[in-house]
């Protein structure tokens, strides 16, 4: 039930307002809102027992094994909530002074400078509020460099097949046309065909490294020297850094320009869809358009610089400088892990997807790459299973969820069919990635007899599965008060 | 080892499943020359007590000022209840709900979100949020120029009297799109943009849509009637950027004029989000039926299951950048999903009812101030022209140096209108909420006065 049918007309939660209602009679009659917005009326404990109600029909990490891969749901530890809401960090206003700001810009300024190490590049910005706002600012760049240099024919910007749809989209926004360079079948991007489509329009090229298929991209030097000597500038989608974190940097692989998810290897929290962070690192050429603010020290004091300090920055990506609380929450696990733990998030999140893997080829599953090995997350194909017993990797994900595992992303990337991208992460222990492959193995043997098992799935959730197609035909995307009369 | 939870043995096994000697041979495609020789300059790791003691004294050093800035970003009681549910682990840290039937909370709470934006702002659907308001509002301009049939202009109306961290954010990402936003002049006696000011803009060509703010960054009530009529008259759209807090108390967007406006949209830290430095806050996308497919961002709508129950799942996605990629409405991912379940708490709990008394008690709070301050002599309204919670000041000496001066005694005295807008210096823009007592502001009046004697 809606919280808005459980609205009584007069109950409401009057302890939460001021308790009288002020004069607004000096208000113009004719701005004044004629009718009560149709909020509901309920009292506190209504409100908060529905919502924790609610929360129990999700999965979480906190909760489940959630093995989405590309998305790194790894444990999203306490302290950083905590002290990132400590009320001087909550109470402070956006245009509140440098002089009442230097506690929040120490963190910010020291963040800026681990992100530069840890990516190898010149500069950070930490402006953009999520990755695809990140890559956005990332393209932005690299559009302001060109156009700088009078170079206004580059208007391409090259796109591997697997690519995040993100990357496609961002690259439009920027004002670009899209080209895309396809897989090879070991994974590695095709390199004749990359030979073949650089030249004097090339803007540049946005790489994922290891990429959505679960790689290393072996030939990534070859593929720099390509688009930098066509004139085209590297692009990095972090998406996967937390992969190669403290084992390889994308300054040092040719990149000029990157972004960061920091929900994703920094690990703060993805809450239903956000908030993110998606910081921008760039080399030396590209440093005068990161997008403001920035954070700089100067002696003892910090201070920012905003657009009239970086004319030639490509501007603000939001109104007041990014997710700060976001930003923060990094800081304090960077904080936490230091140099030797960030180098076991990757060691560690790449040794579980190794051995998850393993353990599903032994039992029978067909990974998409058999002779490479798995970065932080790999591909399994359900295509035998597919043709064997009729049911698909949406099958499988939906009866997964029976099993208590969150699936793996299902249908993507697109240039593998009926793929599983499984990413493990490095805070799930052996014995969460052991329960995995049996809930696998049983599903492939309820499909063997019965494909229907999996075709109905799920049916311990709180719902059965769900009609998608009738969500967008029959278009119902709000409550409307008139439907209690109905 | 902090968050990894391998035994020496478990690494052992693991090794041997994969047939490995060591972790490190699991890098062995990375070229060898490209393997990082170490983080130099990253500090060593920092135990849990250690980081609260370092965490907790840069959150002290930036004390905790009796605010009077408003200006996009407005302090609020936020009931305890919304965080203390907000963070729990099931919305805390779950993702994007792909997976709808393992994500029935946070699906069914972005279809309450909706439709209660729906019905704050009388519109007739709402998205899942954006990243903030200045952001919303560039996707709203990006909407319009795509959504008018009857128009193929790129060029768009945006007053002065809009957020200049607004005009800024929107005009860098719509302008690799070849989108212009033309600027409208506000009445310098009122601080308002009436319908001659957009006609004087407009008259050098066709434009596909209009921005009008309501309250607008200098606090003033915009004629938000007259100016979306004029529009639709002019076959433009109708874009209005509201305080979702105002609505509780002005004529929403869905009833602007004799049609409503087209697209609303604004920012959502009102509504329970703490100030936070900036973010994270939400921005709100809310728009005509006719425009649903034009609509970015994630959506949730009501389904049916195998069984015939009810149930939430994300729709529309064709829209999407996952499935259409380049052809997307927008780029748009991760958007802001927590600040939404805070929000939808929020309005669960203080309601319609509430929502009155808090922006009654702020439009009261800000009419309070401006009575104490005026009092000073040379402190006076800058513009004649009914406010909502804000109102801007001329100031009888500069600015930046009252505000210095208030700041060293933990006052922040408002917004510097002259860093924006130079022909109106000396000049502030202040805020009281519902939070401002009578005290806090009789001692505003008195440090300032104190201030200005000191001259």
């Amino acid at each position: 039930m809606l919280i808005q049918e459980q609205s009584r007309h007069g109950r409401t939660a009057t302890a939460q307002a001021p308790l009288e209602m002020a004069d607004v009679s000096d208000l113009p009659a004719g701005l004044r809102r004629k009718q009560r917005a149709a909020l509901p009326e309920v009292s506190e404990l209504q409100a908060v027992r529905h919502y924790t109600r609610l929360s129990q029909q999700n999965f979480a990490i906190d909760t489940h094994f959630y093995p989405l891969g590309s998305c790194t749901m790894k444990y999203n530890p306490r302290a950083c909530n905590s002290l990132a809401s400590l009320p001087g960090f909550l109470a402070r206003h956006p245009a509140a002074p440098e002089s009442h700001s230097q506690g929040i810009m120490a963190c910010l300024h020291e963040l800026q400078d681990m992100l530069k190490i840890v990516t190898g590049m010149h500069a950070v910005s930490l402006a953009p509020a999520a990755g695809a706002q990140g890559e956005l600012a990332g393209v932005m760049m690299i559009r302001a460099y060109h156009d700088a240099r009078g170079d206004h024919e580059r208007r391409e910007i090259l796109v591997p097949d697997a690519a995040h749809g993100t990357n496609p989209a961002s690259a439009i926004m920027a004002g670009f046309q899209v080209r895309e360079i396809p897989t090879g079948s070991n994974g590695d991007v095709d390199i004749a065909a990359l030979r073949d489509a650089v030249g004097p329009q090339t803007a540049g090229i946005m790489l994922t490294n290891p990429s959505t298929v679960g790689v290393f991209d072996r030939n990534i030097q070859a593929i720099a020297e390509t688009v930098h000597e066509a004139g085209g500038l590297l692009y990095y989608d972090g998406a996967n850094l937390n992969a190669i974190l403290g084992k390889v940097r994308p300054g040092d692989m040719g990149f000029d320009v990157i972004h960061m998810n920091l929900h994703k290897t920094f690990s703060t929290p993805h809450g239903g869809g956000g908030p993110g962070a998606g910081p921008v690192g760039v080399s030396k050429r590209l440093e005068p358009y990161l997008p403001v603010p920035l954070v700089v020290k100067d002696g003892d004091d910090y201070h920012w610089q905003v657009e009239h300090d970086r004319p030639e920055s490509i501007g603000r990506m939001t109104a007041f400088g990014g997710n700060m609380g976001i930003l923060l929450r990094a800081y304090i696990y960077a904080r936490l892990l230091g140099a030797e733990g960030m180098r076991r998030v990757s060691e560690y999140a790449t040794l579980n997807a190794n051995y998850l893997l393993a353990r599903l080829k032994d039992a029978g599953f067909t990974a998409a790459y058999p002779e490479r090995r798995a970065s932080h997350e790999f591909i399994v194909t359900l295509k035998r299973e597919a043709k064997e017993y009729g049911t698909n990797a949406m099958d499988f994900a939906k009866r997964l969820l029976d099993y208590g595992f969150h699936a793996p992303t299902t249908y993507f990337p697109l240039l593998v069919p009926e793929c599983l991208l499984v990413e493990p992460t490095e805070s799930e222990p052996k014995e969460a990635l052991d329960g995995f492959v049996d809930a696998m193995t049983k599903i492939r043997a309820e499909a063997q007899e019965n494909p229907d098992t999996l075709k109905q799935a799920p049916y311990s959730l709180p719902v059965r599965r769900l009609d998608d197609v009738r969500a967008a035909r029959q278009l119902d995307l709000a409550w409307r008060p008139e439907r209690v009369e109905d | 080892m902090p968050f990894i939870p391998h035994t020496e043995a478990d690494v052992a096994e693991m090794l041997a499943a994969i047939g490995a000697e060591s972790i490190d041979d699991l890098f062995d495609e990375i070229p060898p020359e490209l393997r990082a020789k170490g983080l130099d300059g990253i500090p060593a790791g920092l135990s849990e007590m250690d980081v609260t003691r370092l965490l907790q004294g840069r959150a002290r050093a930036d004390g905790q000022p009796l605010c009077f800035i408003g200006a996009g970003a407005y302090e609020h009681h936020i009931p305890a209840a919304v965080w203390q549910i907000t963070t729990r682990g099931e919305f805390y840290s779950a993702y994007t709900p792909y997976q709808a039937e393992a994500s029935q909370g946070t699906l069914q709470v972005l279809y309450e979100f909706q439709s209660m934006m729906t019905g704050l702002t009388g519109m007739d659907v709402s998205n899942a949020s954006l990243y903030d308001g200045a952001s919303a509002l560039a996707e709203a301009v990006l909407m319009a120029v795509r959504a008018n049939r009857k128009s193929k202009s790129k060029r768009v109306l945006i007053p002065k009297s809009l957020h200049p961290s607004y005009r800024r954010t929107a005009r860098g990402l719509v302008g690799n799109q070849g989108i212009e936003l033309v600027e409208v002049d506000f009445d310098p006696a009122t601080g308002q943009t009436p319908v001659a000011q957009y006609e004087a803009a407009a008259a050098d060509g066709e434009c596909a849509a209009l921005v009008v703010p309501q309250p607008n960054f200098f606090g003033a009530l915009e004629d938000v009637d007259a100016v979306t009529d004029w529009a639709h008259e002019r076959n433009m759209l109708a874009i209005g950027v509201v305080n979702p807090v105002a609505m509780a108390l002005l004529s929403p967007p869905g009833d602007w004029g004799e049609t409503g406006a087209d697209i609303a949209c604004g920012e959502g830290q009102p509504l329970g989000m703490p100030l936070a430095s900036g973010g994270p806050y939400l921005g709100f996308l809310t728009c005509k039926q006719d425009f649903v497919r034009q609509l970015p961002g994630r959506i949730a709508g009501k389904t049916l299951d195998a069984d015939g129950k009810v149930g939430y799942t994300l729709t529309l996605q064709a829209r999407e950048q996952h499935i259409r990629r380049s052809k997307a409405t927008s780029n748009i991912c991760t958007n802001q999903g927590l600040l939404v379940t805070a929000a939808t708490i929020h309005m669960a709990i203080v309601g319609a009812e509430g929502l009155e008394r808090v922006a009654a008690s702020c439009h009261a709070n800000t009419r309070r101030l401006t009575e104490l301050l005026c009092e000073i002599p040379g402190v006076e309204p800058l513009f004649d022209a009914p406010v909502f919670h804000e109102q801007a000041l001329r100031l009888p000496a500069p600015t930046d140096k009252l505000l210095r001066a208030l700041a060293a005694q933990d006052i922040l005295g408002g917004f510097d209108l002259g860093a924006e807008y130079p022909e109106l210096d000396p000049a502030v823009l202040v805020c009281a909420t519902e939070m401002r007592t009578e005290e806090d502001m009789v001692a505003f009046r008195d440090k300032l006065a104190a201030v200005l004697s000191d001259e």
